[in-house]
């Protein structure tokens, strides 16, 4: 420190460290760095003393061993007998499912709510406002708890859809003859192919390879339109008249799955009450609803007020510029306001997506065995390794934030102002 | 010389690091007060009243072993833990006796860094369902939604037996005993499934209890019993021998009423020993000669402690069964004092 190359002619003295502006913020970096370094050592050395006087090593071996223990919702086959890293895996994709459909819905109710909110109409004003307050400032934990106790306390258990073995009348009966809300689960139809086409196997899991070729009709589907539609375009350069491609567009985006589907003979499955509960469908369970609807509306309710302001941030001249042109308000939202106002609202967002995810650990509350119910919860508690099991854990979260603000940079940059 | 202050702070900072100490008896002198893991709730076990005065079979015990280590059975701060928080609890040296329904098994015994001092409730795993149900064994219990505790021997039990018995079942996970009493009250599961000894004590705290029914089978062994941290034996030899006491004590016919004239009075010298009056029990394990007789004089010995918190005359009514003195055709069996 004491041979800064611009050295001045007055001898260095070592007061000069704290109050001589050159060297100051030098001196109290250094010095910062230094007490974190001390306290992140001595962290590590508190650690790594602890667990040897306990006689604990650190060791992941416990990853390959059985679990013992049965999860409800699980994406991947998965059984008792399974390593507590398959159980990890099942845990891994509840926290992806519930983070995906979460961030789906939260962005769908944001969108709409953060344009509504700017209504004309006073009492759809209002009633926005009213939402975004209310969610945004009551704790999430709480929504989830309100939301899992309203289906547990107010909806009726299974038993009560089970005829009266004298009059032969249910209490309750089925929605549509299709779904039951029940204070443990809500029972939907299972989508299903009669003619199975096998399972592809990945290694960690297996894929049915019905679902494959119906997403394989629909991207190429879409593929073909998009040739279809460079074409007409071509043919309107050409020669001004643009031909109709509507019903090879619906054809194609429509049909072609569509016909993929009957093709595998595609139908639903009802759920029936057999013995305790509801079988033949799909259970979703409350944990889950509860955990994925307190999400997506806390969640929504800020996305409403990113949006919002993404709007505001437009000038007013758009807007009028376009209904100068004669476009209509919703055209002008959709095709002036909204895509200028993506800008200012991709990187809020970013951090809205980040914090749904990471707030689906809240998942503890309700008992749905997400990464931290597994890994974190029995996992952790069954095999006694506190230290790896939350470092794992912190390192899937981690990564899981990564990936998603990575991705949403790349759509970020596809998006932003692009300056020739 | 940057390298020299950083390599000095970190042996400061390694040398003021606190190591979970081995000496517990010496920890717990100095702070005057015991920390006791216990439930955070579970009638006739543990169980704060209005006042926040704990009560119950577990809380007893970690009286018994305040009273012996430090004079006073009220020197107890009771720690609720779930029953995934209670290892780590204990292996962090944020209480120093868990006595919280813990099973004693191999592998908490010795991965997870536990000594369990002794069995204080021999117990096994059963099922409640409601009486409506019409379900009179577990066996029917076939595509049942099931709510249990996780973190504990009963998932891996429940995972055990349904399997080997070629049922179906949905857990419900859960983390406290009264989340998991709220779930089953509300339906949202056919059966609840935990030790016996918690059945019961669930059960008695419902306002129909007579609408419940306990099925007959007990699919698991859950030897209960209180734990320390592995590797400091001194506190482990004290806590085990209170629990000792208090079982030889009634073994020996000595109640928190009689001990007094006994140990005026008694010519038995194992009595003697276990009331201090002869020989030096107490010194052996760094404690005064009279631990023993305070550690009873709390709660009384364990029958007086059993019949008073969830015997046959408490709400609870449990059976002493495999809980009776080894002459009673128990399994309670105290090693000599001598
Ligand atoms: N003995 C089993 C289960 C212990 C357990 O969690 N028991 C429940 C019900 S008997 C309990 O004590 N719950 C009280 C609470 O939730 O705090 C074990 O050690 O894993």
């Amino acid at each position: 420190m004491a041979n800064v190359p611009d050295a001045p002619k007055e001898s260095f003295r070592l007061s000069m460290l704290l109050y001589d502006t050159r060297y100051r913020s030098l001196t109290i970096q250094v010095f910062v760095f230094m007490l974190f370094m001390a306290g992140a050592a001595w962290l590590v050395d508190n650690t790594i003393r602890n667990l040897a006087a306990l006689g604990k090593d650190f060791n992941f071996g416990f990853l390959w061993n059985r679990a013992g223990y049965d999860i409800s919702q699980r994406l991947v086959e998965y059984t008792n007998d399974s390593s507590h890293g398959r159980a990890m895996l099942v845990g891994l994709l509840n926290t992806l499912l519930v983070a995906f459909l979460g961030c789906l819905a939260a962005t769908v109710i944001g969108v709409l709510v953060g344009v509504l909110r700017l209504s004309k109409n006073w009492l759809v004003g209002r009633l926005m406002t009213a939402y975004v307050e209310l969610f945004r400032n009551i704790p999430l934990l709480l929504w989830i708890i309100l939301i899992y106790a309203v289906f547990t306390e107010a909806t009726p258990a299974p038993n009560a859809f089970r005829p009266n073995p004298e009059t032969g009348i249910a209490s309750q009966s089925m929605f549509l003859d299709a779904i039951a809300v029940t204070n443990r689960y809500t029972a939907v139809p299972n989508p299903v192919f009669s003619r199975e086409l096998g399972w592809l196997n990945l290694g960690l899991f297996y894929v049915n390879l019905d679902v494959i070729a119906v997403i394989a009709a629909a991207v190429l589907g879409w593929w073909l339109n998009r040739m279809v539609k460079a074409r007409a375009t071509r043919i309107q350069n050409a020669t001004g008249i643009r031909p109709a491609t509507w019903w090879s567009s619906l054809l194609l985006l429509v049909g072609l799955p569509v016909a993929v589907l009957l093709g595998l003979g595609f139908h639903l499955e009802y759920p029936g009450l057999k013995g305790f509960n509801f079988v033949g469908g799909i259970n979703v369970s409350n944990s889950f609803m509860a955990l994925w609807l307190a999400l997506s509306l806390y969640t929504g309710a800020f996305i409403a007020e990113i949006v919002r302001a993404g709007i505001m941030a437009i000038s007013r001249g758009q807007s009028e510029a376009a209904f100068a042109l004669g476009l209509r308000p919703g055209r002008t939202m959709s095709l002036v306001i909204l895509p200028q106002a993506l800008r200012v609202i991709i990187p809020p967002l970013i951090s809205q997506y980040l914090n749904l995810t990471k707030n689906s650990s809240l998942a503890i509350a309700v008992g749905y065995l997400d990464l931290r119910g597994t890994l974190g919860g029995i996992t952790l508690n069954q095999t006694g390794r506190e230290l790896e099991c939350v470092l794992l854990m912190m390192l899937i979260y981690l990564t899981i934030s990564l990936l998603i603000s990575g991705a949403m940079n790349v759509y970020n940059a596809s998006v932003k102002l692009k300056e020739r | 010389m940057k390298q020299s202050v950083f390599l000095g702070t970190l042996t400061a900072a390694g040398l003021a690091a606190g190591v979970a100490s081995a000496a517990t008896l010496d920890d717990v002198k100095a702070r005057g007060e015991l920390n006791c893991g216990v439930s955070t709730g579970l009638t006739g076990f543990s169980l704060p009243d209005a006042n926040g005065n704990w009560t119950g079979f577990d809380v007893s015990f970690c009286r018994a072993v305040a009273a012996a280590v430090l004079g006073d059975g009220s020197k107890v701060k009771f720690v609720p833990t779930t029953g995934q928080t209670r290892f780590t609890a204990l292996a962090s040296g944020e209480v120093d006796v868990l006595a919280r329904n813990s099973t004693w098994t191999f592998s908490r015994d010795t991965d997870l860094k536990l000594d369990f001092i002794g069995v204080n409730y021999y117990d096994g795993q059963g099922f409640m369902v409601r009486k409506d149900l019409g379900v009179t064994s577990a066996k029917e219990l076939d595509g049942a939604t099931v709510c249990i505790q996780t973190g504990t021997t009963t998932e891996l039990n429940l995972a055990d037996w349904f399997k080997i018995n070629n049922l179906s079942y949905t857990p419900v996970a859960i983390e406290t005993n009264a989340e998991g009493e709220q779930q089953y009250a509300a339906g949202a599961c056919d059966a609840y499934t935990t030790d016996a000894s918690g059945l019961a004590s669930t059960r008695a705290a419902f306002a129909d209890p007579e609408n419940h029914i306990i099925l007959p089978e007990i699919i698991s062994k859950e030897p209960l019993g209180p734990a320390t941290r592995h590797g400091d034996n001194e506190w482990t030899d004290i806590v085990r021998w209170t629990l000792n006491a208090l079982i030889a004590a009634e073994e020996y016919g000595v109640t928190s009423a009689n001990m007094d004239e006994l140990a005026a009075s008694s010519p038995n010298p194992e009595i003697r020993r276990l009331l201090g009056v002869e020989g030096d029990l107490g010194p052996m394990i760094r404690l005064d000669k009279g631990w023993a007789k305070r550690a009873i004089a709390v709660g009384g010995n364990y029958g007086e402690i059993f019949a008073a918190t969830i015997g046959e005359a408490t709400p609870i009514g449990l059976a002493r069964g495999l809980n009776a003195q080894w002459t009673q055709g128990g399994l309670l069996y105290a090693p000599p004092f001598r």
